[in-house]
């Protein structure tokens, strides 16, 4: 597939905001270059402002001033879960719509995935060592969590393996529908099995249990970890359209060569 | 500041302290990986290889 | 020395590029140690008991995942061919690959070992003392693992062949490692008498792998 995509009419200055037009790589490009210098500065913004709120929150009666991790795992856990649903739909994408940019969207979003992943897993090792004596425990919610860690890289693996993008993505896109498994089963862990993990006492059916001194930072980090993710995800989608592009005109400059 | 966070304040600060290097590797391989595809582009377009369809625009 | 130095820094290259030999030795290993408290449950006590056997076996598994493309790549694309014809002697070159093979897909696992160790509920003595038998043992099970690939490659099999060649051999490394690492938790032997064997046991493997992988090349490939 040596065929380079094809610019769309580049004639006047306003892309128009039709979601047709995000499947053109170059007018792709041209949007995410004006957005993200303000995407940026909301995230540091916004980021600023939650940090500043955890640090001045109080100190929880029980755990004192090691609820502060809170307000970096559980933002973290959500956006860990909430990145896999994002890949799942770009699998969908690849596969049943065949929206030309939904690979590119699965693909960026991994390594941020996995990241935040990691951070939820270490930050709730270091909750857990002081406030529950143990650094790890081998229970539903925290395993499942691990193994959506061991997904985001066995994804990766899969996409750094094989040389053809559109392979690449296909098969990728199959492991991730199968890995969205998963995630209800993480949601509903706790209900399930009696663990050591604290029940869900945010994203339940009666509304919010934790105290507004303590929900407001959770609030403000969580929204400022969804600005860092959208910020990354388009520079990283970026990158990719990039990059393929640099592997296009390698090929064709090999060609070229043994022509 | 320390004190502040009471008796276990090393893992509040060793939490912070992991997550700000994870995002900030993150930030760090984005801006590195950036700079090295404009090069490679910059490269292959200085010796006359075009996109098919940019050649409409080329000399 | 220039050529088995080239050849040292061709291998590691070609180690962290895309095929990703150098971190999927370390993936496959967090795989098999979650995998353990599925099977046997969560028992932290109990799993702290058998962790430091859990990361030796692991480390096993995941070392000889990775033995695969030890020779079989460069078997299919010739380069085999060329080291046989060089002017390096064969056992050298074999060395040289076994040593950047270590460095780029054994190191990690030992580099791996004390995280997975707090999965397993293990102290800091007992990580400590996993970490250095891991890092004694893992050079001989790429070594020992050489001369496995290089039967593989040579009858032109891969796969489970190179495995079940490999793993008998591996057995007194295992035995020794996991013996080193109880004596220093639990005694009552002292730490150094398995040890000491352990180490006897690697630098064997340093000379018989490189010599025995090009015997088994030199005929096969005849």
């Amino acid at each position: 597939m040596l065929a380079a995509p094809r610019d769309g009419a580049t004639t006047s200055g306003e892309p128009q905001m039709a979601l047709i037009d995000l499947a053109n790589p170059t007018r792709f490009l041209a949007l995410t270059q004006r957005l993200l210098p303000w995407l940026t500065a909301a995230t540091l913004v916004v980021l600023a402002a939650g940090l500043y709120l955890s640090a001045t929150a109080p100190d929880d009666y029980q755990q004192g001033a090691t609820v502060k991790i809170m307000f970096l795992h559980v933002p973290s856990a959500w956006l860990a879960m909430a990145i896999w649903g994002l890949m799942s739909l770009a699998a969908l994408g690849t596969l049943v719509w065949r929206h030309p940019l939904a690979d590119v969207a699965g693909k960026a979003a991994v390594p941020i995935g996995a990241a935040f992943t990691l951070i939820c897993l270490v930050t709730g090792s270091l909750w857990g060592r002081p406030t529950w004596g143990t650094y790890w425990v081998w229970d539903a919610r925290l395993t499942s969590v691990l193994v959506l860690f061991i997904m985001y890289l066995a994804v990766m693996t899969l996409w750094r393996t094989i040389d053809d993008p559109s392979r690449a993505a296909r098969a990728a896109a199959v492991l991730t529908l199968v890995g969205t498994i998963n995630l209800p089963i993480i949601k509903f862990s706790v209900d399930w099995w009696n663990t050591l993990h604290q029940p869900a006492s945010v994203l339940r059916a009666g509304g919010p249990t934790i105290d507004p001194s303590l929900l407001w930072p959770l609030l403000v980090m969580a929204l400022a970890f969804l600005l860092m993710f959208i910020t990354l995800h388009l520079a990283v989608m970026r990158n990719e359209i990039l990059r393929r592009r640099v592997r296009t005109l390698s090929l064709m400059k090999a060609e070229a060569a043994t022509a | 500041m320390m004190s502040m966070l009471g008796p276990h304040a090393v893992f509040i600060v060793a939490a912070y302290a992991i997550a700000l290097v994870v995002l900030l590797g993150l930030v760090a391989w984005v801006l590195i990986d950036r700079r090295q595809l404009a090069r490679s582009l910059d490269e292959l377009q200085a010796r006359g290889i075009t996109r098919r369809s940019q050649q409409g625009r080329q000399p | 020395m220039t050529a088995l130095s080239a050849l040292m820094v061709r291998d590691l290259r070609l180690a962290v590029r895309v095929g990703g030999g150098a971190l999927i030795g370390v993936l496959f290993f967090l795989i098999v140690v979650t995998l353990i408290p599925f099977a046997i449950g969560p028992d932290l006590n109990l799993l702290a008991r058998i962790g430091p056997a859990i990361l030796w076996l692991g480390a096993l598994l995941a070392s000889l995942l990775t033995l695969d493309r030890l020779l079989a790549a460069d078997q299919e694309d010739g380069s085999l061919d060329l080291l046989l014809m060089g002017r390096a002697p064969l056992e050298l070159a074999f060395a040289t690959k076994a040593a950047a093979h270590w460095l780029a897909t054994g190191l990690p696992l030992v580099v791996a070992a004390p995280l997975l160790g707090l999965l397993l509920n293990l102290d800091l003595p007992a990580i400590g003392a996993v970490m250095l038998t891991l890092l004694v043992g893992t050079p001989a099970l790429t070594f020992i693992g050489l001369i496995g690939a290089a039967l593989a490659a040579a009858l032109r099999r891969g796969g489970l062949l190179l495995a079940v060649l490999v793993l008998p051999l591996t057995i007194p490394v295992l035995i020794f490692g996991v013996a080193s690492t109880t004596a220093a938790v639990m005694g009552p032997v002292p730490f150094g008498t398995p040890f000491a064997i352990l180490c006897a046991l690697s630098l064997a493997s340093l000379v018989i792998g490189p010599f025995a992988a090009a015997l088994a090349i030199r005929h096969g490939l005849e």
